[in-house]
């Protein structure tokens, strides 16, 4: 017997075990909408009143259980009242589910996210399918919130308060072995075993896994006091409570309002609804819907590509390489040197052994990590990514020879950070075929690809390095061929103002920690010396003759000096085995905002010429392009975001006062005018 | 009817890594397919276009059973490509090329990869059977006072590891280690300790000869994961000299024999692959053969003399083809160890052997010392036992096109008593 609804399907078996299957109508994956969530409550209204013996809750999609909740609807709360009733709602839902008076298992096959998690967790059991795509996590602190559906409630039942918390302040993912030794799960079953295993759970009820005695010892008021302050001093380190409330609050949560499970559901509540329209989440919200928006780019019409081919085997080849494997791919990785081609594999594999862990993925990754001294892989790659210094006659010369090795149909990509696309193909028989594929240091964290298309490029080919870096999981931002393209472009004046400001006398530690309090990821100096100071030179080098950016004198007298950064050991900061001392001082933020105001509005001036000069389509892609290439403040929401925060009529004016005492480097872009009408009138 | 042609297209080998007396950098899957890798990259055709692989192995680790189907799949042929080991002994990568043969001879395959690798440095270490049955019963004993009684009967005798290595290189029937079978042919042929030294420098000169002009090209560069690379065979000793050498003591009958470290192959690792193709396959993907095997045969003979095997093998073969061994161009024959190459020698030139041992009317002939192993052998590149025989036909192939001549035998000799020999033809 079996009922339908548009996102449900329960069905009663021979053994009365009603078997919930959730299978999200027009969606490839499960999220639980306010609809998904109405539906359920009708659901187990009903089990309710006639209880099976058993409730199964499975997910109808292949692979993935529930992905969490609905983000386009938090964008659509305009006050907190009504936020608190979304959450009561979803909250209610949960406990309904947890109440209901037969044994209830979760059968976990794939992602379990969020909202997701917090419907396994009101589950009596929860099994997960064994595959490495099953992953638990509470991200809801990335979008400047916290768990509110019970989650911050439910999983103290069963994980250690330490490893909970942990788990909701990081956001970050776990795999089923952490997840079944913290006690988030039950057992771990392959396909084959998942209905047996949750039809043995219902029959049999073993007893629920509880926390230990420990753990329990924890969670006492004295405890928490204790290691309540501690968290709180852990998170400081990352970020400050003004921009980031949520891992704050969710430290307040747990210490001061850990008691009955009822008190708790309704402070968890309260405080995600107050959380949830403060500008910050509304920034991380929107920052979420950029990727999206991104990844949303790709059609799937290309086939996926097998064989990637890089060429260089520098740290960026040697990392991309080694995440086009990591992401099931095959790649010859090209280089005259074996020495380098050696180094790169190494770090692959270093690489390997951390995310991959069991021994037989990792060889299987290496297997697919192949040194390719003659560049035999040309001939066979679908992707050939080129990676070797920047020096455009040493690329032409390259891309002339292989053109005639390679598939008619490969896609032939430059890793250029600076060069247009334009000055590459004229050596190319079919200059229509190059494109810019343009990852960031370091490839394997920075979400960003740009898409570099020259004025010759085929649209065809754009498409499909665009579905390319969405196959490897990145999201590709279509820029325009200019010097610099746009993450570099913007970067660099923010970086060469560093300079001035150090060389005026600035302290270093100053000037970066004004960065970071500012809510950049890491200091602008500390970032030239991480991507190496000749690089850094290099790129303003090129970039001031493009724009005149202007190169810090400092800069080339310290390339001279062989201080190149974090490499040689000594640049602006001084890194023992590629780590800066820790005890580096705390400056006074007293100098903080003139600091933050030369060195942002750079950004944001350059911001505005890049759009005047289309190098990106729209705001949004600025936006996106910023946060997830330099890491630029998302609780800011981006450079466009943030001008329309501050408001574009202070900003001119700030930037009219340092054009006066910096001269013409601050002169407001031309721009601003022809984004905010206003200036017009109050420019003359 | 006419026999179908099979042909080898391309080949190709690791260097050959020396033991340092500990596990090296490649397990014997690793080696094979970090060496084939390259090979099936610069071919027209993919992995998964093969029919089947072939590995000889001796002694693959012991979670790399039947370790062709491991490595073809590691080498991302699908899973759709058969494959199978063999094992024969020091001649097993030569099993492996003839198994293929046999194959495209009856038309069931027309694309086949075969070889062989060993990792010899990783030879198991063993529990002796004392230790594995006072296991036995610790495990089953169950009270604390079992348990006291067990332990008290662990004697120090218990500790002394089987050597892996070791077992493999002794005869299994006769007791003989591969190195006293050679002082049994140094006996019957009065072959003299400085002949054998003589023997060993020579190898070595010629190995760093081909490596000074470049005539290894077969070697594929292979990586480990620590950032280290490998592009050449590291047993070449640029000192070896008959003085140092004759300092080398006996290590196989103490004290009194004259089989030597110094004048025996070398304890490595290593894989070498061949690509084996049919007419229609040499058709289907346009491809350009180096060479074809003409013939191969085996032969057996009394364990304690296994070092002679390359010549009942070579003989039975060219006297079913007519041939001499007048008419052969150039030669490799496995130095298992230089007594034994030195008593190949003798043996086909000696009227007597020939016609007591092979049943021949008179000696077989004189196989020329600088037409034998012209680029060293297994005493200066080493013998990892799976591959050698590989090894030797590929590179047979190279001499024969360096030199511009035709016809080559490869040739082994095989603990246990036999041996192996491949008549292969250059084309060029």
């Amino acid at each position: 017997m079996s009922t339908q609804y548009l996102n449900w399907t329960v069905c009663h078996d021979n053994s009365n075990l009603a078997w919930l299957r959730l299978d999200v109508a027009g969606s490839r994956t499960n999220i639980l909408s306010e609809k998904v969530l109405g539906e359920l409550h009708q659901i187990l209204d009903q089990l309710a009143d006639k209880p099976p013996s058993g409730l199964v809750v499975i997910s109808g999609k292949g692979r993935g259980f529930i992905a969490g909740a609905d983000i386009n609807e938090f964008t659509e709360i305009p006050s907190s009242q009504q936020a608190l009733e979304k959450i009561r709602f979803g909250q209610g839902i949960m406990d309904q589910l947890d109440h209901l008076p037969c044994p209830t298992v979760a059968a976990i096959n794939g992602f379990c996210i969020g909202g997701g998690l917090e419907l396994a967790l009101a589950c009596d059991y929860r099994v997960a399918l064994d595959d490495p795509g099953t992953r638990f996590s509470f991200p809801e602190v990335k979008l400047g919130i916290h768990p509110g559906y019970g989650g911050t409630v439910r999983v103290l039942r069963h994980v250690n308060p330490l490893i909970a918390m942990d788990l909701m302040l990081t956001g970050r993912s776990i795999n089923t072995r952490r997840a079944n030794n913290i006690g988030l799960i039950d057992h771990i079953v392959p396909e084959r075993q998942m209905e047996n295993a949750a039809r043995q759970l219902l029959m049999s009820l073993p007893s629920k896994h509880r926390v230990s005695r420990f753990a329990r010892l924890l969670n006492s008021r004295p405890a928490r006091t204790v290691i309540a302050a501690r968290m709180r001093k852990q998170i400081a380190r990352k970020a400050q409570p003004e921009h980031y409330p949520a891992p704050y609050a969710m430290v307040w949560h747990w210490d001061k309002h850990y008691g009955t499970e009822e008190q708790m559901l309704q402070h968890e509540a309260s405080s995600v609804a107050k959380l949830s329209v403060t500008d910050t989440s509304r920034n991380l919200i929107r920052t979420f819907m950029l990727s999206k928006k991104l990844k949303s780019l790709a059609n799937n019409e290309s086939t996926p590509a097998r064989h990637v081919h890089v060429i260089g085997a520098g740290v960026m080849g040697g990392d991309i390489a080694a995440w086009c494997v990591h992401k099931g791919l095959t790649v010859t990785l090209q280089d005259i040197r074996p020495e380098s081609l050696a180094q790169a594999r190494m770090r692959a594999w270093k690489y390997f052994k951390k995310h991959l862990g069991n021994r037989l993925s990792i060889r299987s990754a290496m297997d697919r990590y192949i040194p390719d001294i003659q560049g035999n892989g040309l001939g066979k790659a679908d992707v050939i990514i080129e990676a070797v210094f920047e020096n455009r006659e040493a690329k032409q010369q390259l891309f002339a020879s292989i053109e005639p090795r390679i598939k008619s149909d490969a896609l032939l990509a430059t890793n250029t950070s600076s060069i247009e696309i334009e000055k590459l193909c004229d050596s190319l028989t079919d200059p229509q075929r190059l494109i810019g594929i343009h990852f960031f240091n370091p490839v394997t964290k920075m979400p960003l690809i740009e898409i570099v298309n020259g004025v010759h490029t085929d649209p065809e080919i754009r498409q499909r390095a665009i579905n390319f870096a969405r196959q490897i999981d990145k999201l590709p931002l279509p820029v325009k061929s200019a010097p610099g393209f746009l993450v570099n472009r913007i970067l660099t004046p923010y970086i060469v103002e560093a300079g001035l400001l150090r060389e005026a006398g600035t302290s270093v530690t100053a000037i970066d920690q004004a960065a970071t309090r500012f809510g950049m990821p890491m200091g602008p100096l500390e970032l030239a010396d991480t991507v190496g100071l000749d690089i850094g030179l290099h790129v303003a080098e090129c970039l001031d003759q493009a724009y005149g950016f202007g190169v810090p004198e400092s800069f080339r007298s310290m390339v001279q000096e062989g201080k190149l950064g974090r490499k040689s050991g000594q640049g602006f900061y001084t890194w023992k085995q590629g780590k800066k001392p820790s005890n580096a001082r705390r400056s006074s933020n007293g100098d903080d905002e003139t600091i933050q105001d030369r060195l942002v509005l750079r950004i944001l001036n350059e911001s505005i010429a890049c759009l005047r000069e289309k190098i990106v389509a729209d705001k949004d892609f600025l936006d996106a392009g910023i946060i997830f290439g330099t890491g630029f403040a998302p609780f800011r929401g981006g450079p466009m975001q943030y001008i329309d925060s501050r408001g574009a009529m202070t900003l001119l004016e700030t930037l009219g006062t340092l054009q006066k005492q910096f001269g013409g480097r601050f002169k407001p872009d031309l721009g601003w005018e022809e984004l905010y009408p206003e200036f017009r009138s109050a420019g003359d | 009817m006419t026999k179908p042609t099979v042909y080898i297209i391309d080949g190709c080998r690791s260097p050959f890594l020396k033991s340092q007396g500990r596990p090296g950098p490649f397990r014997a899957s690793d080696l094979a397919v970090s060496a084939a890798q390259p090979l099936l990259l610069r071919q027209p055709f993919g992995p998964e276009d093969l029919d089947e692989v072939i590995v000889g192995a001796v002694a693959p680790g012991a979670d790399e059973a039947n370790i062709a189907r491991i490595i073809a799949l590691r080498l991302g042929c699908g899973h759709r490509v058969p494959a199978w080991s063999v094992q024969r002994n020091c001649a097993s990568g030569m099993q492996a090329i003839d198994s293929a043969f046999t194959d495209l001879l009856l038309g069931r395959s027309n694309l086949v990869l075969a070889g062989g690798t060993e990792a010899m440095s990783h030879s198991p270490v063993l529990y002796n059977r004392h230790m594995v049955d006072w296991l036995a019963d610790m495990n089953r004993s169950k009270s604390a006072w079992q348990i006291i009684y067990t332990l008290a009967k662990l004697r120090p005798g218990f500790f002394v590891p089987v050597i892996g290595l070791l077992k493999g290189l002794a005869d299994p029937v006769i007791g003989l280690s591969m190195g006293q079978t050679a002082e049994n042919l140094v006996h019957r042929f009065g072959i003299t300790r400085a002949e054998m030294d003589n023997y060993a420098v020579t190898s070595h000169q010629r190995l760093m000869h081909a490596q000074k002009s470049k005539y290894l090209e077969e070697i594929e560069t292979i990586y480990d994961s620590k950032g280290n690379f490998y592009s050449q065979d590291d047993g070449a000793r640029p000192d070896s000299s008959l003085d140092k050498l004759a300092r080398l003591k006996p290590v196989f009958d103490k004290k009194f024999g004259s089989v030597t470290a110094g004048n025996s192959a070398q304890i490595t690792d290593g894989a070498a692959w061949v690509i084996l193709a049919s007419e229609a396959a040499v058709k289907k993907h346009n491809l350009s053969p180096i060479g074809r095997i003409i013939a191969s045969d085996w032969a057996a003979l009394d364990p304690a003399q296994m070092g002679l095997g390359p010549v009942h093998a070579t003989a039975a073969m060219l006297f079913k083809l007519n041939m001499s061994i007048a008419d052969i161009d150039y030669w490799e024959l496995n130095e298992a160890f230089a007594a034994q190459v030195l008593a190949c020698m003798a043996a086909c030139k000696d009227d007597k052997y020939c016609q007591t041992e092979l049943g021949l009317d008179k000696a077989f002939g004189e196989i020329p010392h600088e037409r034998l192993n012209v680029d060293g052998g297994a005493i200066s590149i080493g013998h990892p036992v799976g591959a050698s025989g590989a090894r030797i036909v590929h590179h047979l192939l190279k001499v024969l096109r360096r030199n511009h001549a035709k016809l080559g035998v490869a040739t082994l000799c095989i603990g246990g008593g036999q041996g192996g020999a491949m008549l292969v033809e250059s084309l060029q």
